[in-house]
């Protein structure tokens, strides 16, 4: 009950506290004000749109929200986009490795652009992403006449579902790797070659281990993205029912049907997949920190 | 196995690292390349180890050149600088990576590789520490353990970068006796880069002194720091007073005034007198007196106005009941004359 403000403290310890507040901190008012702005900012954007999401899916009960899940269109669109995330995170994961490691451990000509390329589906927009693809594979595109007549579809087909997905998730895993790689050096890699380790061995028993952590991260961040992308597969996809529609594209129809339940049912399964991100994203970091820490105390007592 | 470098040169960028660099190692010998930095030691011992090539110049490991071969394959044990512990593995895993990551033929037995670690870890004296991360061990105990490391795949030559570098003084002190006494037990071709005189001098069979990418002198201890070959060993190698000098009938002789050459004379190997000692002094002003330790260090003002610095035994002083500003007769008993543009 009685809680001891901030000011009865400063009375206790004139001295200490006077030079702390003066020093470093603002006057209560100001302190409150502040957490106060954060706590109903993140309350707003964050705590009550995850809260809808949920309450609204589980609206007309268990039974409702279950159902939703044995309609066939919204099984084959969970399909698809366990697919589509399944092909297109192994993928930039060899190419975010790779990646991360010639830029992280090697000095060439057009290395700056390099890392400009990677980063380059993160300032391009979704939309124009996909339409980027329509208009390369498109029937009215540069490849897509050659490729129709040789049967093959890309656009409003699968294949063109996963490109996208690749594109907008091209920079996760190398983005996350790259400062790892970098602030590793090359010490350990040198010691393994003068101990008469190939290059694979190099890489699979020194390089790797060493990142661990950081590619789960980024590893989780691209499935994310990878499952909820929106823009870029809305434009490439064509929206055919039970066949290119992936689960972002799902809940967009469910809504527009009207079927606020359904849509929200999906949508909560996202939610959960981001639930999850978080808690895995937590752990790894937390690992991460922890040998970061050990590292650092090591060194601090190598140094006394 | 002896280590033959010739002619090396090597640029970095405009920087040029090492410049035309000629380096004999003995059979067996323990040798210190000894150098500022930015001297071109470091970039001479990756070179020896096939972490970096020469732009031109031949290594060669028993009168065979290997100037081509890659790192992996010269056999040589590297021992680097801040460790480069493989941060993940234990300690017993690290020292094990080498035989591990052998091609299947080659490679031990598991219970071969064992028997070989834990002979290690007793050489090294960290049999407790086997399990143990190298993030938990101190500097010393992951330095040791990079040692064992690279002994483990039994090398033809041991390479160390600046050993004891970042070690504390009493550490460095005990590595360092650690390391004469593991050569003389292992008897395996090794060289060290060090920027520490006293290091070079007591654990070396011979010092290769380096400066700005060159190799200025190779000998004993005694030969470079007794018998310095130019100024910048003379220099490096422990303190000296430097005047201006000249050379008369093949007799070395300090003087007043500029003559082109400079005379180098070791602070211990100038003599303080009370009286004049013939011709062969000068004089000079006591200034300052720090008698605490072994050896008494004397500043000391000459008559046309440097300041010199002499050493001397406590006896001697006692004996000269020397005092500040006092008038002394100080004779030199060594004297090294260099012509002023080698000396720079």
């Amino acid at each position: 009950m009685a809680s001891i403000a901030p000011s009865q403290i400063r009375g206790a310890f004139p001295q200490r506290n006077d030079a702390a507040s003066v020093a470093t901190t603002e006057s209560s008012v100001v302190r409150w004000l502040l957490i106060g702005v954060a706590v109903i900012f993140l309350a707003i954007f964050l705590f009550l749109p995850l809260a809808v999401v949920f309450i609204t899916a589980f609206e007309k009960g268990m039974h409702v929200y279950l159902q939703t899940f044995r309609d066939s269109d919204t099984q084959a669109a969970i399909r698809l986009t366990v697919l589509a995330a399944a092909i297109a995170v192994p993928l930039n994961v060899v190419f975010g490795v790779a990646a991360a490691w010639l830029i992280g451990k090697f000095e060439f000509f057009g290395k700056s652009l390099l890392i400009t390329l990677i980063d380059l589906p993160f300032s391009v927009s979704p939309v124009v992403a996909g339409l980027i693809f329509v208009l390369l594979f498109g029937l009215q595109g540069l490849l897509g006449p050659w490729l129709i007549a040789h049967g093959v579809r890309i656009i409003f087909a699968v294949p063109g579902i996963v490109l996208a997905t690749i594109f907008v998730t091209f920079p996760f895993v190398a983005r996350e790797l790259l400062p790892m790689i970098q602030s590793q050096g090359n010490d350990e890699e040198e010691a393994a070659l003068t101990l008469g380790a190939g290059g694979w061995q190099t890489f699979f028993r020194v390089t790797l281990p060493n990142v661990k952590w950081a590619l789960i991260y980024g590893v989780i961040l691209c499935n994310a993205r990878a499952m909820g992308e929106f823009g870029a597969v809305s434009v490439v996809s064509g929206h055919i029912r039970g066949l290119t529609d992936t689960m972002p594209l799902h809940i967009e129809i469910l809504y527009n049907d009207y079927q606020f339940v359904a849509a929200f049912a999906v949508a909560s399964l996202l939610a959960l997949l981001a639930l999850a991100t978080l808690v895995v994203k937590s752990i790894a970091e937390w690992k991460a920190a922890q040998q970061l820490a050990a590292q650092s105390a090591a060194d601090m007592e190598a140094a006394q | 196995m002896s280590i033959n470098v010739r002619g090396i040169r090597k640029n970095f960028g405009q920087f040029q690292a090492l410049d035309d660099v000629d380096l004999e190692i003995p059979d067996g010998q323990l040798v210190a390349l000894l150098g500022p930095s930015g001297s071109g030691k470091t970039t001479l011992l990756r070179i020896i180890a096939g972490l970096e090539f020469a732009d031109c110049g031949t290594v060669q490991f028993d009168g065979k050149d290997i100037s081509d071969q890659s790192a992996r394959d010269r056999h040589v044990g590297f021992v680097f600088q801040h460790y480069a512990l493989f941060r993940h593995m234990t300690v017993f895993e690290n020292i094990a990576f080498g035989l591990r990551v052998r091609p299947r033929r080659f490679r031990p037995s598991e219970q071969e590789i064992r028997d070989k670690v834990n002979q290690l870890l007793s050489l090294i004296q960290l049999k407790n520490q086997a399990r143990r991360y190298p993030s938990q061990l101190s500097g010393g105990q992951r330095q040791r353990v990079a040692l064992a490391r690279a002994l483990a795949v039994e090398p033809a030559v041991l390479l160390l970068d600046e050993p004891f570098g970042s070690l504390d003084a009493k550490v460095r002190q005990e590595l360092r006796h650690w390391l004469r006494q593991l050569h003389d037990e292992v008897h395996i071709t090794s060289v060290f880069v060090t920027h520490d005189q006293e290091e070079a001098l007591e654990v070396a069979d011979l010092v290769a002194v380096m400066n700005e990418g060159r190799i200025e002198q190779v000998g004993s201890p005694e030969e470079v720091y007794n018998r310095p070959a130019t100024p910048f060993v003379y220099n490096f190698l422990g303190n000296v007073n430097i005047f201006h000098g000249r050379i008369d009938d093949g007799k070395a002789y300090i003087q007043e005034t500029d003559t082109g050459n400079l005379a180098f004379v070791r602070p211990h190997l100038l003599e303080i007198t009370r009286q004049p000692n013939g011709a062969n002094h000068f004089r000079a002003t006591t200034t300052h007196i720090n008698s605490a330790g072994p050896v008494v260090k004397v500043d000391a003002i000459t008559e046309w106005g440097a300041p010199i610095h002499v050493e001397m035994s406590q006896e001697r002083f006692q004996s000269l009941g020397l005092a500040k500003n006092e008038l002394v007769f100080v004779t030199p008993r060594d004297i090294a004359v260099f012509g002023k543009e080698r000396a720079g």
